[in-house]
């Protein structure tokens, strides 16, 4: 079963020194992980809407809130209880929150 | 016993069980549901014809199993995926011999903490204790509609999240089974709290929540914390027939008829949490069993052992450093050392704690202090935020007491 982990932070927030590394957690999950990758700040996101034949646009994220996805991965699990496994050895599951959400299809 | 009468028992024994193995074989909640509910409606007909089967459990798997199997073969599963069912054997054993197994699956998989409380409380009354979504709805307040949804959302996510439907392995056991036992002492919560009209129902809610226990008592018999949440729920239900009088108000346990306490079910409670007592592992649940056993063993509320109690109350403080614990420790501190030192205790607590139980207590040490106009106002404010009518009557006959300056 494929889930998407997305990687959710308050970007004030900085990591406490001496906590497990992004590196430490790859290492983890090697085999696991099948794709990932770090986002830009949501400053640079531009949310897309389209209304009848009109485009529009807005400067940022599309919630406006203190934590903003900062990076995905896409893990291959057994079942849930692996993927929240995973999700909480994450780092910044630490200070920020990892959304464990499954594919449509496995 | 009526053929009737012996299908609605093994409704309520077995039920949980079979359902429990239909959807380890089927792998689909729904689907086991109703045929699960075809087995017994099968065995209404059939048995009064030909007689009740050597082994009633193993009938109504097996025939649930059958009917299954057809509506999946009609539905165009392949082959391979029957396979499990197909091979399951045609004599199932019908006691308790490792089958238990799935019931404990089915529990654990209800519980599973990535559903919402209110979801995991629905889900295992609706399929482990077979409760309607109808009388769920009911004990909980809300709209039929609102707890079908609910149960849908709740077994949607099972499904498409893929929770897996086990018992969870040896590092989860511990905080799973806590959250499992949460469940169960939430559901008896809820039918033990003061609540108006579907008295009947609640009542029902206390004794599915204590055959849970035993169910659980019986799956898990290395864990005394499940052991001493059986023997708190029996103690504390024991009271059920005095803890109202004929109007439907509630009367406290001082003044309750003690006579009219269970007290067989008392003593299976108290023999229940010495034996899990003796295991040395204690834990929150056997404490709160153990301050029940306390008030339940007193022939005369004037004979409570108050010292123990608030000595058990500190040991609860150190396992769950709640304001309720706090505040339940100084109401018994105020019975050993008097009012005035309980008072001390519940104003540290100050605002530490929403709801009328504060201020009610607080008025309550007032009182026995003869601060008479101060215990007025608390009285007022603890009926003003009691969350149901029994305890805002009850509350204002308080406040209506001390009116004018009247002093009892």
């Amino acid at each position: 079963m494929k889930y998407m982990l997305l990687i959710c932070v308050d970007d004030t927030i900085e990591p406490t020194a001496g906590d497990p590394t992004i590196e430490q957690w790859l290492a983890e999950v090697d085999g696991v992980r099948l794709d990932g990758s770090q986002l830009r700040s949501a400053q640079d996101a531009t949310t897309v809407r389209r209304r009848g034949d009109e485009v529009l646009l807005t400067d940022g994220p599309f919630a406006e809130t203190k934590e903003q996805i900062v990076g995905y991965d896409v893990v291959d699990c057994a079942d849930l209880d692996e993927a929240i496994r995973i999700a909480s050895r994450h780092p910044c599951a630490r200070f920020g929150s990892v959304e464990v959400r499954p594919f449509f299809t496995g | 016993m009526t053929v009737g009468a012996e299908v609605s028992a093994l409704f309520r024994a077995e039920r949980g069980r079979i359902v429990a193995t239909l959807i380890r074989l089927t792998g689909d909640w729904d689907l086991a549901e109703e045929c699960v509910q075809d087995a017994f409606a099968r065995a209404l007909e059939c048995w009064p014809r030909d007689g009740v089967p050597q082994r009633p459990g193993a009938w109504l798997t097996t025939t649930a199993r059958n009917r299954a199997l057809d509506r999946l073969r009609r539905a165009g599963v392949e082959a391979a995926k029957l396979g499990e069912v197909v091979a399951m054997p045609h004599d199932v054993p019908d006691e308790h011999d490792g089958i238990g197994d799935d019931l404990l699956r089915l529990i654990f998989t209800c519980c599973h903490p990535a559903l919402t409380l209110q979801a995991r409380v629905a889900l295992t009354l609706r399929t482990v204790a077979g409760l309607t979504a109808a009388e769920i709805a009911r004990a909980f307040l809300v709209p039929e509609a609102t707890m079908t949804k609910r149960l849908v959302r709740a077994r949607q996510k099972i499904r498409n999240a893929r929770i897996p439907y086990r018992v969870p392995p040896a590092h989860l056991l511990p905080e799973r089974t806590a959250g499992v036992l949460g469940v169960l002492y939430l559901l008896f919560n809820e039918g033990y709290a003061a609540g108006g009209g579907a008295e009947l129902l609640r009542r029902e809610l206390c004794a599915e929540a204590i055959r849970l226990a035993r169910t659980l008592v019986a799956l898990l018999p290395d864990e005394p914390e499940a052991v001493g949440l059986l023997a708190l729920t029996l103690v504390q239900d024991s009271r059920r027939d005095a803890r109202f009088d004929r109007a439907g108000d509630l009367v406290p346990l001082d003044r309750q008829d003690r006579t009219r306490w269970d007290h067989a079910q008392v003593e299976e409670g108290v023999a229940l949490l010495d034996a899990a007592l003796r295991r040395g592992r204690p834990g929150p649940y056997q404490v709160q069993a153990a301050i029940a056993a306390c008030h339940a063993t007193a022939t005369r509320a004037e004979d409570t052992d108050w010292p123990q109690i608030a000595l058990l109350y500190g040991e609860l403080l150190k396992l769950v450093p709640s304001p309720v614990v706090r505040l339940n420790r100084a109401v018994a501190v105020a019975m050993v050392d008097g009012p005035a030192a309980g008072l001390a205790l519940v104003d540290e607590l100050a605002d530490g704690i929403t709801g009328h139980l504060l201020p009610a207590t607080r008025a309550d040490l007032l009182r026995r202090l003869g601060r008479e106009a101060e215990a007025r106002a608390a009285y007022e404010r603890a009926r003003d935020l009691a969350p149901t009518d029994v305890e805002r009557r009850h509350l204002a006959r308080l406040v209506n007491a001390r009116s004018g300056g009247v002093r009892r």
